[in-house]
């Protein structure tokens, strides 16, 4: 435990220092640690989940305080609260399940379990059953019987493999945290592979010579866009260069070496090159939950140019960074406020800077995000697929519990 | 010596692998060694002064941690309970397994970094706490820089060149030259090492470089800003302990440093991008200065609305305002830009505050107007107070209707009466101002048990008769300002520099500029045919010349010529001096000693001066191995004897003592008559007491050339 305190507490440090930057390494870092957290936590035998909940919970306080502005800590928290009360909801039903199928069953719940050792293989697939119906069904687990069909093979022949291994020694407390486990590595793979799965849509949406505008820089864009590119579709890229971090310049880079057709352009000139542009895609810091997108700064202007112009704008979001939160918030809609020494260089107006001695004095404020409201979004690409911002709010619901969303 | 080489190539390596895997040091020193903030500092350490509310070593300590410093060792003189106390109930302790360790080294009798880096070094010994390179700051410094490159920097160049053990951070910043003492500076362009380092030259003042600089290549700057921050080997400590009388990092350390030549020592300077921070709070003015600045947060991420350090998060709004959450403020208030307003603080109606720092638990009345100023905790404003670019410290009250003029300090526990008026730029504490006058570099108040003696023992009575100072019901004592301070007091308040001050300072900058232009452009390279570089060094001559008589009469007790000449020596390199000044300044202080000593008559003057010659000789021998030396001395002489009548009549009689005693060759005393021949008539009456002896000497060579041929 001790080493697991000072794991967190060293991630705390790198959260308050901003020493950690950008959505997905924060989810990563953030998820694997979790994921050490749960499995070194102690459960006693009555309440399990609770106990790992409130393990969960204490430590996804502190990391969020520790930098608020990044949401995406907050939602992989959450993710994680929300696998663990699934888990346990899954158990319980199959345990009532097993009831029922076994007559030979013992009296009390661990002895229950041992019971069940072998037919565990029908005690997860009604576990499955029993989530699918105990949920109401989503749109998307209606028109898209797969992907549900495909998880749950996946999660019943895991969990009998695993089964068979710890049959002896299985208890529920380990079965659950085993769960909780297996589904925390779940997440971790899913959002290791959030950029595959993204990019893998791409050629639905970049056609034959079209010119693509993007500002700032995100990975998710570039393995978009490269993703197309390996396609054989030729297209043309616009990056605006995202002052003051000039990030735009970066990717610019990573993509003439990778042989998009690229050219970079200042952000105040995305309203006079729109007009050319087939799409607008750019990555997301965070989606809320009413499809507003919280995104680098710069983006608000580059969406309200596209809606004039007509041009679809396309945001990209890994499915860490939908937040469960709407933006009237004010504690979400926190802004970072970096150093103006990105701007200017310390000294530059030191004059108009020190204020106090005159009449007037310079402020200089440096934020990082831009907030776009939902109705200039045009489609949402998820590694789940695309949605209309209307959607964001049912998605997810798929993703977090109702009693997690106040931490 | 190819044998030889082998094992020495391995060596390298072997060190080069121990570099890799040291710990990242720091010495962090936390007391200042100066007076600068007192009164505050009687009663509390500089380092825990709180800057924007957070106390200063906790954005040292978070920038060393976040540059990837492992090891701090804190080092604490006075107050140092306080600073030890505040680090243990501190997050650098309580933190489990920490990144950064915090230790503590107290020393309450070092009175100076020498002595403090001189303890470092002797507890070294015992348990050699510093592996190898570390940083050196001082606990007042607010930064932002990364320091893990820098630091390889520096082992890279030590790896290659033994003798850089020092490298010194510099930034550009052409604003503070208007606010603090001006640094000058001269650097190799290419290499960075620093040639030439010269603190508080005044403004258009002239500043002499040594001639063999201008062998080569020479970056001159005038608008750099020593950040304080160095890279130091652990041959600096060493250093140190070798030269006891080295107190001052910069002025003994770095200068001595530059002028001797004998170990070679290197310095280099590290300039540091701008976009990064780094300040030293070094005064009331930088205090004011740096707090702004993060405000304006040129300091990211060390700033009030993130928690770096354990310090509570404040809520950044627009305008730059930091509020805490649980502030309460009334309505009516106007909260300007630029403010920031601590916890469980209460603001009463109708109030008007701007640009200001307030503390945590304050409770402040209506009607007040609060600007520029810095309030800290617990402190209680009543109704219609106005304070004005002042620092108001923990648990001061201020009654009713009180006003503070700019310029205030009003240190712990302070009450201001009803209505009363605090005089502009006073400072204001409940101990009364030390009776001894201090020089600048003094020790800031060893311990507060003897502080808390000053107030108990000293006088209550006083204290009840002084009351009156302060208006009704106060308590307090105003500190004098001794009248030369105060005509610099503006340079060093909070205030903002004074309208009329700073056109001064603007006017006179555009001066020099046209004046330098020809001479020395603000920061360029000088070539090496320039001699443009003054080399007027009449002031620094002057001081030098007094060291040496104090040290050589000191040293006269000790009757010890090795010991005289190490103490001159080491004299003549912390002013860079020739060694024909040298000559003369021990000359001067010899004829000092003979007028000095007791006599009746110019016979026994004369007796005494030649017993001292004979015996000091050797001193002077030293330093005269060349005739144009020699010269030097009998010009000096001949000064001298200008000055006091009594030498006068004895000047040719101790010019052919010396000559007698070898102190000084014939071609000494013929070259200075010839210089002397053509020189005014009012010049030549010592030349005219010694005709007789030059006369005598010039047939004397005559002879000796006719037997040689």
């Amino acid at each position: 435990m001790p080493d697991v305190q000072s794991t967190v507490v060293e991630f705390v440090n790198k959260l308050r220092k901003r020493k950690i930057e950008g959505s997905q390494a924060t989810a990563k870092c953030t998820v694997e640690l979790l994921r050490s957290v749960i499995s070194h936590q102690r459960v006693p035998h009555a309440n399990q989940a609770a106990a790992l909940i409130d393990a969960v919970k204490a430590v996804g306080e502190q990391l969020v305080a520790a930098n608020p502005v990044e949401l995406a800590v907050g939602n992989v928290v959450r993710r994680v609260l929300h696998i663990i009360r699934e888990e346990d909801l899954s158990l319980t039903t199959a345990a009532m399940g097993g009831l029922d199928l076994l007559d030979a069953s013992d009296d009390d719940d661990v002895d229950n379990c041992k019971g069940i050792g072998y037919p565990a293989m029908s005690a997860a697939v009604v576990a499955a059953a029993a989530r699918s119906t105990l949920r109401p069904p989503s749109l998307q687990t209606l028109l898209e019987g797969t992907p549900e069909s495909a998880t749950v093979p996946y999660t019943s022949s895991s969990g009998a493999d695993s089964e068979s291994k710890t049959a002896d020694k299985s208890s529920l407390t380990r079965k659950l945290k085993h769960d909780v486990i297996e589904g925390v590595n779940q997440l971790i793979h899913e959002i290791a592979g959030c950029h595959e799965q993204i990019a893998e849509q791409a050629i639905e949406h970049i056609h034959q010579n079209e010119v693509i505008l993007t500002l700032g820089s995100s990975r998710t864009v570039l393995e978009f866009l490269c993703a197309a590119k390996e396609k054989k579709r030729s297209f043309r890229v616009f990056v605006a260069e995202g002052a003051p971090r000039y990030q735009g310049h970066l990717l610019a880079k990573e993509l003439v070496a990778r042989g998009l057709q690229t050219t970079v352009i200042t952000d105040s000139a995305v309203f006079a090159m729109i007009s050319r542009v087939n799409m607008v895609i750019i990555g997301a810091h965070a989606v809320m939950a009413n499809g507003g997108v919280i995104g680098p700064v710069g983006v608000n202007m580059a969406a309200l140019a596209a809606q004039k112009h007509a041009v679809p704008f396309v945001v990209l979001a890994g499915s860490h960074k939908l937040c469960p939160l709407y933006p009237h918030n004010p504690e979400v809609l926190l802004n970072e406020l970096r150093s103006p020494s990105e701007l200017l260089d310390f000294g530059e107006f030191s004059d108009c800077l020190d204020f106090g001695a005159g009449s007037g004095s310079l402020q200089v404020v440096n934020p990082t995000f831009d907030y776009v409201p939902p109705n200039l979004v045009s489609l949402f690409i998820t590694d789940t697929g695309g949605h209309n911002p209307s959607y964001m709010y049912r998605l997810i619901a798929d993703y977090y519990s109702a009693d997690d969303l106040v931490m | 010596m190819g044998a030889q080489k082998k094992p020495a190539a391995a060596r390298v390596r072997d060190d080069s692998e121990d570099l890799t895997r040291q710990r990242l040091q720091a010495i962090v020193l936390a007391d200042s060694f100066t007076t600068q903030f007192r009164p505050i500092t009687l009663e509390r350490p500089k380092v825990l002064l709180p800057l924007v509310n957070i106390p200063m070593i906790d954005y040292t300590l978070a920038w060393l941690e976040s540059a990837g410093i492992e090891e701090v060792f804190v080092f604490c003189c006075a107050h140092s309970s306080q600073v030890i106390d505040y680090l243990e109930k501190s997050e650098w302790y309580s933190r489990p397994n920490p990144n950064l360790l915090v230790r503590t080294i107290v020393s309450p009798k070092s009175t100076s970094v020498g002595d403090a880096l001189r303890y470092i070094y002797e507890q070294q010994t015992e348990t050699s706490q510093i592996q190898g390179d570390f940083v050196l700051v001082s606990g007042d410094t607010v930064s932002n820089m990364p320091l893990a490159g820098l630091i390889q920097e520096h082992r890279d160049r030590k790896k290659k060149d033994e003798k850089a053990i020092m490298t010194m951070v510099i930034k550009k910043d052409s604003r503070l030259g208007i606010v603090s003492d001006q640094l000058f500076i001269a650097v190799d362009p290419l290499t960075k090492q620093l040639l030439h380092y010269e603190e508080g030259t005044a403004r258009g003042g002239d500043v002499c470089l040594d001639k063999s600089l201008l062998d080569s290549t020479v970056l001159v700057c005038n608008d750099m800003q020593d950040c304080y921050i160095d890279i130091c080997s652990p041959e600096v400590l060493s250093l140190f302990e070798d030269n006891f009388d080295y107190q001052h990092l910069r002025r003994h350390f770095v200068n001595g440093l530059l002028v001797d030549d004998i170990m070679g020592y290197k310095i280099f300077t590290h300039e540091i991008q701008s976009s990064f921070y780094a300040a030293r709070i070094d005064n009331l003015r930088s205090y004011d200065m740096v707090s702004k600045n993060i405000i304006q947060r040129w300091t990211y991420p060390y700033v009030p609305d993130i928690n770096f350090s354990g310090n509570r998060p404040l809520k950044l709004g627009r305008q730059g305002i930091y509020r805490a959450s649980d502030a309460v403020q009334s309505r009516s208030t106007n909260i300007g830009a630029s403010t920031v307003i601590g916890y469980g603080t209460k603001i009463g109606n109708g109030g008007k505050i701007f640009n200001s720092v307030i503390g945590n638990g304050c409770s402040i009345g209506s009607n007040v107007v609060i600007q520029g100023s810095y309030i800290w905790n617990n402190v209680t404003i009543e109704d219609g107070c106005e304070i004005r670019n002042a620092i108001v410290c923990d648990g001061v009250k201020i009654r009713a209707g009180a006003v503070l003029q700019p310029g205030v300090v009003l240190s712990f526990n302070v009450v201001v009466g009803r209505n009363f008026v605090v005089p502009a730029y006073s400072k204001v504490s409940l101990l009364q101002q030390p009776t001894t006058e201090d020089s600048d570099e003094e020790l800031e108040y060893a311990d507060r048990s003897g502080t808390a003696d000053l107030l108990s023992g000293v006088n209550n009575l006083q204290l009840e008769s002084k009351a009156s100072e302060l208006g009704p019901d106060r308590t307090g004592y105003i500190w004098e300002v001794c009248d030369s301070a105060h005509d610099e007091e503006w340079k060093h308040s909070v205030i903002p520099i004074p309208m009329d001050k700073l056109a001064d300072i603007t006017r006179a900058m555009d001066d020099d500029d046209i004046e330098d232009e020809s001479v020395v452009p603000p920061s360029g390279e000088l070539k090496s045919d320039t001699d443009s570089i003054n080399t007027d060094a009449n002031d620094d001559y002057g001081y030098f010349e007094r060291e040496v008589e104090e040290t050589f009469l000191m040293a006269i007790i000790k009757d010890d010529v090795d010991h005289v000449i190490r103490l001159i020596n080491s004299r003549r390199f912390a002013y860079n001096m020739a060694s024909a000044d040298c000559a003369g300044a021990v000359f001067y202080s010899m004829m000092r000693l003979a007028v000095n000593t007791p006599h009746n008559s110019a016979s026994e003057l004369y007796r005494n001066a030649t017993t001292i010659i004979t015996k000091w000789k050797g001193v002077l021998g030293l330093y005269l191995k060349q005739t144009d030396e020699q010269i030097e001395v009998i010009m000096k002489f001949e000064e001298m004897c200008e000055e006091s009548a009594e030498l006068g009549p004895l000047f040719a009689q101790i010019v052919h003592f010396l000559y007698d005693k070898d102190v000084v060759q014939e071609d000494a005393i013929l070259r200075w008559g010839e210089e002397k021949a053509g020189a005014d008539e009012s010049d030549k009456v010592y030349l005219k007491q010694c005709e007789a002896l030059i006369q005598w000497l010039k047939e004397a060579s005559e002879e000796e050339e006719e037997e040689d041929s």
